[in-house]
C-alpha cells in the first residue's frame, strides 16, 4: 500500500465542519470505540503516511519519540496520528499532507517527517501556539488517548498558549513540549505513571 | 502577537452519552493495566485542529481494496461474506467521502501477521486487510470471509469472539474511529473483556452486526448489514457567546 497516491485534499477545511443545529440531544447513539489491538499493522503501518511532507521539504524536520507505558517499558503495538496546519506563511508545502501516522517498532519508536504548523485558530477567537494534534492507539487502549505536540523554540507563543498555559498544571506541561535534536524534535509518550504525558477529553 | 484575531470557531462535537465508551482502565480487560493513564484527562476545547482532519477520498482506495476475499493465488478460503451498512453521525448525517480501513483475522483465526503465533492454519490468499470510501450517502460495503474466533491469554480459555477491526476518519480529529464489529449471537461475548467493558448493553450492540437476508448474494455470499454512528456536532456553543453573537 505504499505508492499509493497522496490524497489531494487533505488541507483542514472547515467547510466541511456542519453547523451546529438545535436539537435536544443526539437522534442516534455513537458507535462506542474498542482496542486497535496488537496486529494494527496490517491496515495502519504504510511508511508512507509518515511523511506529513517529502524530505527534503524546505523547513521539515523529524518528530521522533516513543510510546511506553507504566512500568517505563516500551509499547511495541501502537500507533501515532498528527494532524496539523501547514506553515504560518501563505505557502503550503508541496506534497503537505497534514496527516501523519506511525506505528511504534519493538522499541517502542515512532517518527513522524513534517513542518511546524503557524499559530492555530483556537476556540475564544485567540491563537494556539504552533502545535500537532495527536492521536495514539495501542492495544491495551480501549479507546485512542490525545495529546498535543508544542514546541521548545515556541517558548513566547506557548507562555501564552490557551491551553498548554491555562488549562494544564505547570508541573506537567513540559509533557507536552518536544524538545529539540540535531534532526528535528523528540517527544516521549509516557502513557501511564511519574511524568505521565496530558491526555485531553476532547 | 500581532496577528489579527481569528474568525471564530464551530462549537465542536457533542460527547457519546455516559456508558458509550469503555473506560480507559478496564481491569477484565488486562492490558489495560499498565497502560491506561492515571490521571484525569484534560477538558479540551477544540481549536482548528480537532475540528478539522483529514478528508481521505477515493485517492487513497484502489479497485479492489474493498474485496479481502481474492488472494495472489485465488480465493481465500472461509464463508464468503458482505458487510455493508451506512455511516452517519449522531443526528443523522450521512457521512461520506470517508475512509473506512478494517483488518481482520482470516477465516481459522489467523491473522496474517508475524506476532500471531497461535496454531491456526494461515491462508496464503488472505492477508485480511481492505479499504474503502463511502458514498454519497455514507453507504460502504466490503467483501470477506467470515473471521474465525481466536485464543489468546487474557484469562483461562480466553477467546475473542469473531470479529473485523475497523478504523474511520469521519470529517474531523473529534470523528475519528477504531473499533470492532462482531456478528450476532456469537457464543463468546460472555467472557469477552473487550467488547464487554462497555458499560451501556445498548451501546455494545451497536457493535454487532445483523444478518441481512437482503444483502446476501444468491448462491455468493451471506451478507451482514453494520451500520456506524460518529458523533455528532454540539447542539449548543461550547463557549458563551462574544457581544457579537458569534460561536
Ligand atoms: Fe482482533
Amino acid at each position: 500500500m505504499s505508492d499509493l497516491e497522496q490524497p489531494d485534499h487533505a488541507q483542514p477545511d472547515l467547510a466541511h465542519h456542519r453547523p451546529p443545529v438545535m436539537t435536544s440531544g443526539a437522534a442516534f447513539g455513537v458507535s462506542p470505540s474498542q482496542t486497535v489491538g496488537p496486529f494494527l499493522h496490517l491496515a495502519l503501518a504504510d511508511p508512507a503516511e509518515a511523511l506529513v511532507v517529502p524530505v527534503g521539504t524546505a523547513g521539515g524536520f523529524w518528530v521522533r519519540g516513543t510510546v511506553t507505558d507504566g512500568n517505563g517499558d516500551p509499547v511495541a503495538d501502537a500507533v501515532v496520528e498528527t494532524w496539523q496546519t501547514a506553515t504560518g506563511d501563505a505557502d503550503v508545502p508541496a506534497g503537505f499532507v497534514g496527516f501523519g501516522r506511525c506505528p511504534t517498532d519493538d522499541e517502542g519508536r515512532w517518527a513522524i517527517h513534517t513542518v511546524k504548523p503557524g499559530p492555530v485558530p483556537a476556540a475564544g477567537r485567540r491563537w494556539a501556539a504552533p502545535h500537532l494534534a495527536v492521536s495514539v492507539f495501542a492495544r491495551g487502549l480501549l479507546d485512542r488517548v490525545v495529546t498535543r505536540i508544542y514546541f521548545a523554540d515556541e517558548a513566547a507563543a506557548t507562555a501564552t498558549d490557551p491551553v498548554l498555559a491555562e488549562l494544564v498544571e505547570p508541573a506537567r506541561r513540559p509533557t507536552l513540549v518536544a524538545t529539540a535534536t540535531e534532526d528535528g524534535y523528540h517527544f516521549a509518550v509516557r502513557l501511564q505513571g511519574e511524568d505521565e504525558t496530558v491526555f485531553f477529553a476532547l | 502577537m500581532t496577528t489579527p484575531e481569528p474568525a471564530g470557531l464551530p462549537a465542536g462535537y457533542a460527547l457519546p452519552a455516559p456508558g458509550t465508551n469503555a473506560p480507559l482502565a478496564s481491569p477484565a480487560y488486562r492490558s489495560t493495566g499498565g497502560r491506561a493513564p492515571s490521571r484525569p484527562l484534560v477538558p479540551l476545547p477544540p481549536g482548528l485542529h480537532e475540528l478539522t482532519g483529514p478528508l481521505f477520498g477515493a485517492g487513497r482506495v484502489r479497485p479492489g481494496d474493498d474485496d479481502l476475499t481474492r488472494g495472489p493465488g485465488g480465493e481465500a478460503v472461509g464463508q464468503r461474506i458482505v458487510v455493508a451498512g451506512r455511516v452517519t453521525d449522531a443526528d443523522g448525517r450521512p457521512v461520506p467521502d470517508t475512509l473506512i480501513e478494517i483488518w481482520q483475522a482470516n477465516a481459522s483465526g489467523r491473522y496474517c501477521h508475524e506476532r500471531d503465533r497461535w496454531p491456526g492454519a494461515l491462508d496464503p490468499n488472505f492477508t485480511g486487510a481492505g479499504r474503502t470510501v463511502t458514498d454519497a450517502e455514507g453507504c460502504y460495503r466490503f467483501l470477506t470471509v467470515k473471521p474465525g474466533a481466536y485464543p489468546w491469554g487474557n484469562h483461562t480459555n480466553a477467546w475473542r469472539p469473531a470479529h473485523i477491526h475497523v478504523s474511520l476518519f469521519g470529517r474531523s480529529f473529534s470523528q475519528r474511529l477504531v473499533t470492532q464489529m462482531y456478528f450476532p449471537d456469537d457464543p463468546l461475548f460472555f467472557q469477552d473483556p473487550i467488547l464487554g467493558a462497555i458499560p451501556d448493553p445498548a451501546a455494545r450492540q451497536r457493535l454487532v452486526s445483523a444478518y441481512d437476508h437482503g444483502l446476501t448474494e444468491a448462491e455468493w455470499a451471506l451478507g451482514f448489514r453494520w451500520d456506524i454512528v460518529l458523533r455528532g456536532p454540539l447542539a449548543v456553543p461550547f463557549e458563551p457567546p462574544g457581544e457579537d453573537g458569534h460561536v
